[in-house]
């Protein structure tokens, strides 16, 4: 049986270990494995615990994982910072000391003796005993300060894991070459051959060894932010307006790193308000626009969103939560501003929400979102979460060798605006609301056109942009507006791919139902469970609004009871499937997870099985049943 | 061919034709100030030949947000506060469009104050035109950024402990390229400034003093004013970021000791536009971003060809 290896870098943070690790991830990707990376980092910018994961197997990786089998515990360096001391005591040993927890039984441990102290960590050597570990402590800082400098006491420890892994050094070797030059280059080459000269003098007791794989074709290693730039990109995305928050930022700037390059333009702007009236003002001035934040962000673009609906301006907003309320806590993963995001702005609201459930669907989705708000004169909204943003995971080279598609949608030429109606005075009919007109949209046309002038306001308006109370007029724009949500989900039922992915048997008794970025854990958890002879099906949702009415009502009626996994305290996704559908509530159960982590596999495997069999859930975990039980 | 044929088309441009085909009955009190600005901006437009369809007018909320129903052009009635963030993306997207942002001296200096620091910085070639009647207007009264110290409303019944702020020093200090100040009773030097400011090439920051017979009756825009420029009394280096600081700051004083002077306060001619530094630095492409989603030859890049990177 190949043994998959999940592989655990600790550190400082500051100390390098997100660029080790991303590197090392590119290795294995281009050794054939597939990947999968965690993040996991405290909202410090030098010195404090933190840990990357990468998963990988020769099948495809969807999740993190249950706990891991090999860790590299590097030290934290910025923890010998003696004025920090006082604040945050002994840091040095939390790489070892802190994740023995999730450490696997019969796991690999190596650690770097040049900055770990043994002694200082709490009952090593028992817990080494009781789980059967394999400790291998290696003086990695020497190793790096001999040929080079301190810090590359990272490439040593790579190279101790390859090394004890029998993990062919030439991956590691060529990407190195690939980023590096000069004496920089050479002390990582050569501080790798010591370690494996080392490693090779070393005798082994553990059986661990590195997966193989192989790939049918190019892999690109992508994050969640990666997919949605690229996503908006393809789709001719070529303006961008935001501030800083984490973590949407990664979108943001690696928009801006591109845009410039391919005729675009990126502004860094006074705040979140600015940020999204930015982005309205170059759509509707004709360019495909966007903006983004996160909870707090996205919180003050609330009243530029709710323009967007009423001067049905099209834009797409990236929303990328965090755990809240208020700044809550900036570097954890959390879902719970699906309210917010579904809810928030004044009014009657007409607007598209996507959540992406994993690297691929968000690029997708992201295109999505575009196509629909450039139709559709709306808002769009990919909503995700610092899980996504940051996870790496291997996808095909060719899914993203697709044609790019600049089109304004609803927009009409002068050509056509000639032809088309305009009032008595020669006004541009912008917003008229044609009966025939199923679909609810009314085309518009750009300043500086000829003859398409209007007025965009956020008050209520007549055909021809100006301002009105009247009830007749009021009732069809709104109701117009109102229809195209309609014509959407119609559009998107009628596609061939659906945005809701379905995993395990049709005819399932048991469901369970997730949305976002917990999707792959629970596709996981899900075959686990019909492994364990358990009849369960998942489905994992990505329309929020408008939601997916008919496939979540069919997929409830087809089992007789179904769990809704999500990552906040307040069942805010069990609450909207009951709002939409307006029962089922005696079916549906919620398996809640706030702690900061997403869900692992095991924790989704053991409330379902708690549920089936009416235990326990797991410690972090919660159980809320619906109301009507 | 252009996608945007309307702009530049260079003939004469008559002051009706920015008058709305269907007229929208003006909903401002008789004798309000807002009268003057609508009849300025129109008779700046006529002077400079713009034709309606490539003038963008982005407004805030206030009675003054009222003026993009009142004149016929591309327009954008945008949310309190917001017009500048709108009004200069869409000169970014678009920089061969015509852009003015008007709005209230709550809307812009209030609620705003941060975006009209920020457009200043930046200064993009846009115009920007307050109507400063020191009161909120369509809330009924309230005290404003603009109103005087000890000012009385329904939100500040002991009077107002606040000392009002001071528009043109702010514009200054914050990088405007051109800096004004005009007045609703002098309707021939208002069109005159708006003309000026809507040619200047950078930011222009017109403080237009403007009346509110209902809620401010005792407002001093009344008074005579007096013309800067006009008068030897002033005289003063106009590109002078420091011979214009003292004379707004002095400006600004006798306003509140009910002396009104108008004109133009700073001028600077050299220094390059937002979408002129951006496009020297490579950030911002030669020819309008709006244009290419028109140019069917144009090749857009995919993403495809940036994921070396990922490899
Ligand atoms: C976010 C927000 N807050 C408050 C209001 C209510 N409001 C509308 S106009 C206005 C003040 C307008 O005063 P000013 O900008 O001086 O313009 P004026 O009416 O005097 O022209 C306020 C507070 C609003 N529309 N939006
Ligand atoms: S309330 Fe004042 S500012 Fe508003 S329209 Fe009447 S006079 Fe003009």
């Amino acid at each position: 049986m190949t043994q998959e290896l999940v592989w655990r870098i600790a550190g400082g943070s500051g100390d390098g270990i997100d660029s080790t690790s991303q590197n090392f991830a590119k290795a294995l990707m281009r050794s054939g494995l597939d990947v999968f990376t965690h993040r996991h980092y405290p909202s410090r910018i030098r010195g404090g615990h933190t840990y990357v994961e990468i998963r990988a197997g020769p099948e495809p990786v969807r999740s993190r994982g249950d706990g891991y089998n090999f860790l590299l515990a590097l030290g934290d360096s910025f923890a010998r910072n003696p004025q920090e001391d006082a604040y945050y005591g002994n840091e040095e040993v939390k790489p070892l000391a802190e994740n023995l927890d999730e450490l696997r039984e019969g796991g690999v441990i190596v650690y770097d003796e040049g900055l770990v102290d043994i002694d200082d960590v709490p009952d090593f050597e028992q817990r080494v005993e009781e789980n059967g570990w394999h400790v291998y402590p290696m003086d990695l800082r020497a190793i790096a300060r001999e040929h080079g400098r301190e810090v590359m006491r990272n490439t040593a420890g790579v190279g101790a894991t390859a090394a004890l892994l029998e993990y062919d050094m030439e991956h590691i070797q060529g990407l190195m070459e690939d980023r590096m030059s000069g004496e920089v280059l050479q002390a990582n080459l050569d501080i790798l051959q010591m370690v494996y000269d080392e490693v090779e003098e070393m005798e082994f007791s553990h059986d661990l060894r590195m997966p193989e794989g192989s790939h049918d074709e190019e892999q690109v290693l992508l994050s969640g932010s990666n997919a949605i730039a690229y996503g908006a990109i393809d789709e001719g995305c070529r303006f961008i307006a935001g501030y800083p928050m984490t973590p949407w930022t990664e979108v943001f700037t690696l928009m801006t790193q591109h845009l410039p390059e391919i005729g675009g333009i990126s502004e860094q702007v006074e705040d979140e308000i600015a940020a999204a009236a930015l982005a309205l003002g170059a759509s509707h001035a004709g360019v495909k626009a966007m903006s983004g934040s996160s909870g707090g962000g996205f919180a003050l673009m609330s009243e530029p969103l709710g323009l967007a609906e009423m001067t049905e301006t099209p834009v797409v907003l990236v929303e990328a939560m965090r755990a809240g309320p208020s700044t809550g806590m900036p570097t954890k993963p959390e879902q719970a501003d699906l309210e917010h995001v579904l809810y928030t702005s004044q009014g009657d609201s007409s607007r598209v929400v996507f959540a992406p459930g994993n690297v691929a669907e968000a690029y997708d989705q992201t295109r999505a979102a575009f196509r629909i708000a450039y139709d559709y004169q709306l808002p769009a909204i990919v909503l995700y979460d610092q899980k996504l943003s940051g996870e790496l995971r291997n996808v095909d080279e060719s899914f993203f060798d697709r044609e790019p598609n600049p089109d304004l949608g609803s927009t009409l030429s002068e050509e056509e605006i000639a032809e088309a109606a305009h009032h008595a005075s020669g006004k541009f009919q912008r917003f008229q609301h044609d009966p025939d007109n199923d679909k609810g949209v009314s085309p518009r046309s750009i300043p500086g056109q000829k003859d398409g002038r209007f007025l965009a306001t956020g008050n209520e308006h007549t055909p021809e942009g100006h301002i009105s109370e009247d009830p007749e007029n009021r009732v069809a724009q709104l109701s117009r507006r109102r229809r195209k949500l309609e014509s959407i989900r119609e559009e998107l039922d009628a596609e061939e791919s659906s945005h809701q992915t379905y995993h395990g048997p049709d005819d399932a008794d048991y469901g369970i139902i997730t949305f976002g970025s917990q999707q792959g854990t629970v596709l996981e958890a899900v075959d686990r469970l019909n492994d364990a002879g358990h009849d369960v099906r998942a489905l994992g949702v990505s329309d929020m609004m408008p939601f997916p009415d008919a496939e979540m009502t069919e997929f409830l009626e087809s089992v007789e009871e179904a769990m809704v996994v999500e990552m906040n305290g307040s069942a805010q996704f069990r609450g909207l499937i009951q709002k939409e559908l307006g029962r089922f509530g005696p079916k549906l159960n919620s398996l809640l997870k706030y702690n900061g982590d997403p869900f692992e596999p095991h924790e989704v495997v053991e409330g379902s099985e708690a549920i089936i069999e009416g235990d326990e859930p797991a410690p972090t975990t919660e159980f809320v049943p619906a109301a009507g039980d | 061919m252009s996608a945007f044929n309307a702009i530049g088309e260079n003939r004469e441009v008559e002051r009706e034709e920015f008058t709305p085909g269907i007229e929208p009955q003006a909903t401002w009190c008789p004798g309000c100030g807002d009268f003057a600005v609508l009849k300025s901006l129109k008779g700046a437009m006529s002077d400079l030949g713009k034709s309606p369809d490539e003038i963008l007018l982005a407004t805030g909320i206030g009675c003054s947000g009222k003026l993009s129903s009142y004149f016929e052009s591309y327009g954008f009635h945008t949310i309190h506060g917001r017009s500048l963030p709108i009004a200069r993306a869409a000169k970014l997207a678009n920089p061969d469009l015509e852009v003015i942002a008007a709005g209230g001296d709550g809307d812009g200096y209030g609620i705003g104050g941060n975006h009209f620091m920020h457009t200043a910085r930046e200064n993009h070639d846009m115009t920007y035109i307050v109507f400063n009647n020191e009161i909120f207007g369509l809330t009924k009264g309230q005290t404003s950024p603009t109103s005087p110290k000890g000012h009385k409303s329904k939100t500040q019944p002991h009077g107002s402990a606040k000392d009002p702020i001071r528009p043109l020093s702010l514009a200054l200090t914050s990088g405007a390229s051109y800096v004004a100040r005009t007045a609703a009773v002098n309707p021939n030097q208002a069109q005159e400034i708006l003309t000026e400011a809507i040619e200047h090439d950078g930011f222009a920051h017109v403080d237009f003093l403007t009346q509110c017979p209902t809620w401010n009756k005792d407002a001093k825009q009344y008074v005579p004013y007096v013309d800067v420029q006009q008068n030897d009394d002033y005289d003063f280096d106009i590109t002078d970021r420091k011979e214009a600081a003292e004379m707004m700051y002095e400006t600004e004083s006798a306003l509140y000791e009910g002396k009104v002077l108008t004109g133009r306060f700073y001028h600077d001619e050299n220094r390059h536009s937002y979408g002129s530094e951006k496009r020297s630095v490579g950030e911002m492409p030669d020819e309008p971003l709006a244009e290419r989603y028109h140019d069917d030859d144009y090749e857009w890049e995919r993403s495809y060809d940036l994921l070396d990177a990922h490899k």
